[in-house]
């Protein structure tokens, strides 16, 4: 052992030497960053928790304007992908957390939160900020995002969802897409058109776990197939033949002409794929064409027409969701807050991204005014109609073949469905993935849905 | 199993004449010899270079555009851009940096503040029961930090340390403290203990003993464990993804934006990963000894 | 030369007991205040009903969380993952780390540098590891793997979607091998010579001389490895999060993942803490058996040092 330790001695020495050298580095750069660390108490920082979707990147983007308008006002963007962005924002709202001034959320939890006493009531901001115009937003969206007659958060960009699909595609093979298609014959077109060895995939839908992921979609084929998750009496009927099917449908369709690594692609994965052209048709949110006819981030810009929401027992099927922004009552900020909320939800930001960006990026369908506005119109005239008209008649009830105790298109509007949904959509996607059947998939869904409707059950 | 064989077919001709001089190399039959030897040496850079290649594709992908990082087969030839380093480094990444570096660098100061003393106490002037503490802090070791994730956050939510680098300072250092006192106890032990008696022999108060006799024939080892708190706090992402939102965000946490596939992003993201791994790295392939001897908790040496 | 080890505690006086134990106390406060105090408001979370989402729905019930663990399909799934992706990432990265280690262990061109890379996956940051093994190394079009592999005809494989507990058992060998190798290579370099020797002497054969000498000898470091290799490999979470979120649907997740999950995105308080219960009674089971065999190998290798 004794012939070791020279060695060791000079190892030791180079550790040592090493330590100081990291250490003095990490002095270094703790203090080239620790001005924001350490200044936490400072009251005129905005902690602002958003979606990563491509409209959120443009207002991060643009906060040099804000802050030009509003010296004295800091922004923090935290910006993660829908799952990841919901669990960090509802945890903070719900356990009182206070780590953020401004949160995105939607039209799921806006009632059900501002009844809880977790947001602040926006309506005096609303009513007291001159040019802002309340009135001007879409009434659908309004609505949704009211608890007692006032806004608890604002919309940022409003949605429904409706059909993409490549022009140039269907005219090569022959084919024409109805002014109101059927998901059978949109399943035809999808066999038709899918081709792999092109690396262009018939139809692109989501599969990634988590309810605002793939159950949004899902649950419009389901709905307007003659499923439902409860009936009046709040016994789930996931067993029912019309659920089974539609999601077998759905399931069978992505499986076989859907996008590779569909288990794994939300929202953001498909619009990669449909705008590198990897997919004949997309059935999701209206908000796509912000990117989708934008040529700067599109290879398909003017490529594609867009139909309404395929259906099949329903007239209409489209879901009502919409991004919008909240102020938690526990922020210590609420003025501020206000200001950059307001801000990035007037039809002067809208104005700034047309001018900016160009009128295809500007954040949709949340203003009557921006569907007016002339310069919209004039590059959205393939899909400022179909959209318009999908968020006007997208029915927050209604929108099942048989009664439902629930409201809620794309989701369920209940507390419980964040983990029922997670759960349930967890199973779906393991069956896209071909790890389960869809008879297993809906079997153990059924059990969770059925605990949760239990509860209410004894409520009633 | 070649690898084996040849092993000790390299071994096996060593005479034992040579002892003296495999001792000074540290063991017996390390030695180039014949075709054997050379094939051997080939095989072992082909498995080397096979092993590293994700680490040489990150590198060689981060000094491309991003049309270049997605092509099939993949693209060797390109001309190389520092565009992605110069996209990464110009966002918002150093408060992200500055942030690990301080919950890195005062976490390992409070681990070594308190487990310097602690592994005294455990080694040189033992107390009783000195197997139930050690027991104890290497049980904690084991407790799935998920387990009290939530009372955490209530806890700091409760006092307004959410979002906020000292919580994770204080987090780091509860993490890192159970393995700080063993290593260092493995240091204390090496001691020659006879400096030790000599100084008490003469009335030295105990912190005398420890501060001007025990810590400069304890400073390498020191430095060993600070530099294994150091890694383990940079690396840490489960305290830092749900205990900070924005103002106490560290690199991992930075890293988690990439999980999108939003775009085209790979080069940027080789990019990324690239310089957040650098100074550990950098400080891994310095210590690489004393990393066994953290990591093993002072076991091996 | 007697050691201070074995005197002291005879010297001890009384008196000087609390001298002894203050510089522990702090470190021992410390820990006991992080770690064990939360831990007790886990245990009180999880006798009650807790949904985030629905205030006031705070109320006490027993042992009912604990009942809907234990029936809980997801939750003994992810029990299972956890002890394939443990025992398989462990296994698999000891097997190759012992590889590394006798290629290591002589003297040829360029040895360190050899070492130098070998150790290298160590040292990347685990987040940024998961996610390059995602997205450059397994996607399924513009994977490095899929093209080394597609002579194979494997070149086409989501390897994350169609096989998502080996592709994070992949990133996880990847990365823990260089540790095992490691240990290995330390446990080869203390081998005394002279029972080499003997064996050349003895003109025993090159197999022999390994199973009979050299694994004898290394075992204590390869259960060293293993057990350590457990401790961290038990409680992944990064890798899981960064590359398959658990899934598809629940395929991939491993117990902190699933509590994590139902804490976060399911916000049922009292069932993840009755979850992270379960996981510490488990862990506590089977590290009672491991610490015996750590404080066999801890102590007496210190022990001996002194």
């Amino acid at each position: 052992m004794r012939d070791r330790i020279p060695r060791t001695g000079r190892a030791r020495r180079r550790v040592a030497a090493a330590t100081a050298a990291a250490v003095s580095g990490l002095v270094l750069l703790s203090g080239c960053a620790g001005a924001g660390a350490l200044g936490a108490g400072d009251s005129d920082r905005l902690v602002i928790a958003i979606v990563s979707n491509p409209q959120m990147q443009d207002a991060i983007a643009l906060q040099d304007r804000f802050a030009k308008e509003h010296p004295g006002i800091e922004l923090d963007f935290v910006s993660l992908p829908e799952n990841e962005a919901r669990a960090k924002i509802t945890t903070s709202v719900a356990t009182g957390g206070g780590e953020f001034d401004v949160v995105m959320i939607s039209n799921y939890e806006t009632a059900q939160w501002a009844e809880f006493g977790w947001l602040e009531n926006l309506q005096p901001h609303i009513d007291a900020t001159e040019g802002y115009d309340g009135e001007d937003f879409m009434p659908s969206i309004r609505d949704s995002l009211s608890y007692e007659d006032d806004m608890y958060s604002v919309p940022f960009y409003g949605e429904s969802s409706f059909l993409a699909y490549r022009e140039d595609l269907f005219e090569k093979a022959g084919l024409e897409m109805p002014e109101n298609p059927t998901w059978e014959e949109v399943a035809e077109f999808a066999a038709e058109l899918d081709d792999p060895d092109n690396g262009t995939a018939g139809i692109c839908l989501r599969g990634l776990p988590g309810w605002g992921e793939v159950l949004a979609p899902l649950n419009t084929v389901v709905n307007t197939s003659g499923g439902r998750w409860y009936d009046q009496e709040w016994n789930s009927r996931l067993s029912d033949p019309e659920f089974h099917d539609a999601v077998e449908f759905y399931v069978d369709l992505v499986r076989e002409h859907g996008q590779p690594g569909a288990a794994n692609s939300g929202f953001g994965d498909c619009l990669t794929h449909y705008s590198q052209g990897r997919a004949a048709m997309w059935y999701d949110a209206t908000a796509m064409v912000s990117t989708l006819e934008d040529p700067s981030s599109s290879e398909v810009a003017g490529k594609s027409g867009y139909a309404p929401a395929p259906v099949d027992q329903t007239d209409s099927s489209g879901w009502l969701y919409t991004w919008s922004l909240a102020i938690p009552t526990t922020s210590q900020n609420k003025d501020e807050a206000w200001d950059f909320v307001s801000w990035v939800t007037d039809p002067d930001y809208i104005e700034l991204v047309g001018e900016e960006y160009g009128w295809e990026r500007v954040p949709p369908g949340s203003r009557q005014s921006t569907f007016e506005h002339p310069e919209y119109q004039e590059v959205a005239g393939s899909y400022a109609d179909p959209m318009r008209a999908a968020i006007e008649t997208a029915a927050t009830d209604g929108a099942t073949v048989d009664p439902v105790p629930y409201t809620g298109i794309g989701f369920v509007a209940i507390p419980e469905f964040q983990d029922m949904g997670t759960r349930v959509s967890q199973q779906i996607s393991a069956a896209i993935a071909g790890q389960i059947t869809v008879e297993e998939a809906l079997e153990q869904s059924d059990e969770y849905v059925e605990a949760v409707g239990r509860t209410y059950r004894e409520e009633q | 199993m070649t690898a084996t064989a040849d092993h000790a077919k390299t071994a096996r001709p060593v005479p034992p004449t040579t002892t003296g001089a495999a001792r000074k190399g540290g063991r017996p039959g390390r030695r180039k010899s014949g075709p054997g030897g050379r094939a051997l040496t080939v095989f072992t850079w082909a498995v080397a270079l096979v092993f590293i290649s994700p680490v040489l594709w990150m590198v060689l992908t981060a000094f491309k555009q991003e049309g270049d990082a997605y092509t099939d087969p993949p693209k060797v030839l390109f001309t190389p851009t520092l565009e992605q380093f110069g996209a990464v480094l110009g966002g918002d990444f150093l408060p992200y940096v500055g942030n690990s570096a301080i919950a890195t660098l005062f976490s390992t100061a409070l681990v070594l503040l308190l487990g310097v003393p602690a592994a005294y106490a455990l080694s040189i002037a033992p107390v009783r029961r000195t197997k139930d503490v050690l027991f104890f802090f290497i049980s904690t070791k084991m407790l799935p930090v998920v387990a009290v994730i939530v009372p955490l956050y209530v806890a700091a939510g409760r006092i307004r340390m959410l979002d906020n680098i000292w919580t994770l300072v204080l987090l780091y250092t509860a993490m890192n403290l159970p393995i700080a006192v063993w290593m260092l106890r493995s240091f204390f032990l090496e001691v020659p203990t006879g400096i030790i008696e000599a100084a008490r022999l003469e009335g030295a108060s105990l912190s005398r003993v420890l501060w001007s006799v025990m810590l400069p024939v304890m400073a390498p080892g020191i430095a060993a464990t600070a530099l294994i708190c150091m890694i383990f706090s940079w690396n840490e992402f489960f305290f830092a993804l749900n205990l900070t939102a924005a103002k106490a965000a560290t690199v991992p946490v930075f890293m988690t934006g990439f999980i999108t596939s939003e775009g085209l992003y790979w080069a940027q993201l080789s990019a990324a990963a690239t310089v957040v791994s650098l100074p550990i790295v950098i400080v891994g392939w310095v210590a690489q000894r004393q990393l066994v001897r953290g990591l093993s908790m002072g076991a091996v040496k | 030369m007697s050691t201070l080890n074995t005197a002291a505690p005879t010297r001890a006086a009384r008196s000087g007991d609390w001298a002894r134990r203050a510089p522990l106390l702090p470190a021992l406060i410390f820990t006991v205040l992080l770690t064990q105090l939360p831990f007790l408001a886990t245990i009180w979370y999880s006798l009650g009903s807790w949904n985030l989402l629905r205030p006031g729905s705070q109320q006490f019930n027993g042992l009912a969380n604990y009942v809907a663990v234990f029936t809980d399909t997801q939750f003994l799934k992810a029990a299972l993952n956890t002890v394939v992706i443990t025992a398989g990432c462990v296994l698999v990265s000891m097997a190759l780390g012992i590889g590394f280690a006798l290629l290591l262990d002589r003297k040829f061109l360029g040895r360190g540098v050899v070492r130098t890379m070998l150790i290298t996956p160590f040292l990347i940051l685990p987040v940024a590891t998961a996610l390059l093994w995602k997205t450059t190394m397994l996607d399924p079009v513009f994977g490095l793997v899929g093209f080394a592999l597609s002579p194979f005809g494997l070149g086409e494989v989501d390897w994350a979607t169609q096989f998502p507990v080996a592709s994070i058992v992949a990133a996880l060998v990847w990365q823990w091998t260089p540790f095992m190798m490691l240990l290995v290579l330390a446990g080869l370099q203390s081998q005394g010579h002279d029972v080499l020797e003997a064996g050349q002497v003895d003109g025993a054969g090159a197999w022999q001389m390994f199973s009979f000498v050299t694994l004898p000898h290394l075992r204590r470091y390869i259960e060293l490895g293993v057990l350590l290799g457990s401790i961290y490999v038990v409680n992944t979470f990064d890798t899981i999060y960064m590359m398959t979120q658990g899934g598809p649907g629940t395929a991939s997740a491993n117990l902190p993942f699933t509590i994590y999950q139902r804490a976060f995105l399911g916000f049922d308080i009292g069932q993840s803490a009755a979850m992270g219960v379960v996981v510490v009674i488990g862990t506590i089971i089977v590290a009672m058996l491991a610490l015996r065999l750590i404080f066999r190998t801890f102590l007496s290798s210190q022990e001996q040092k002194s």
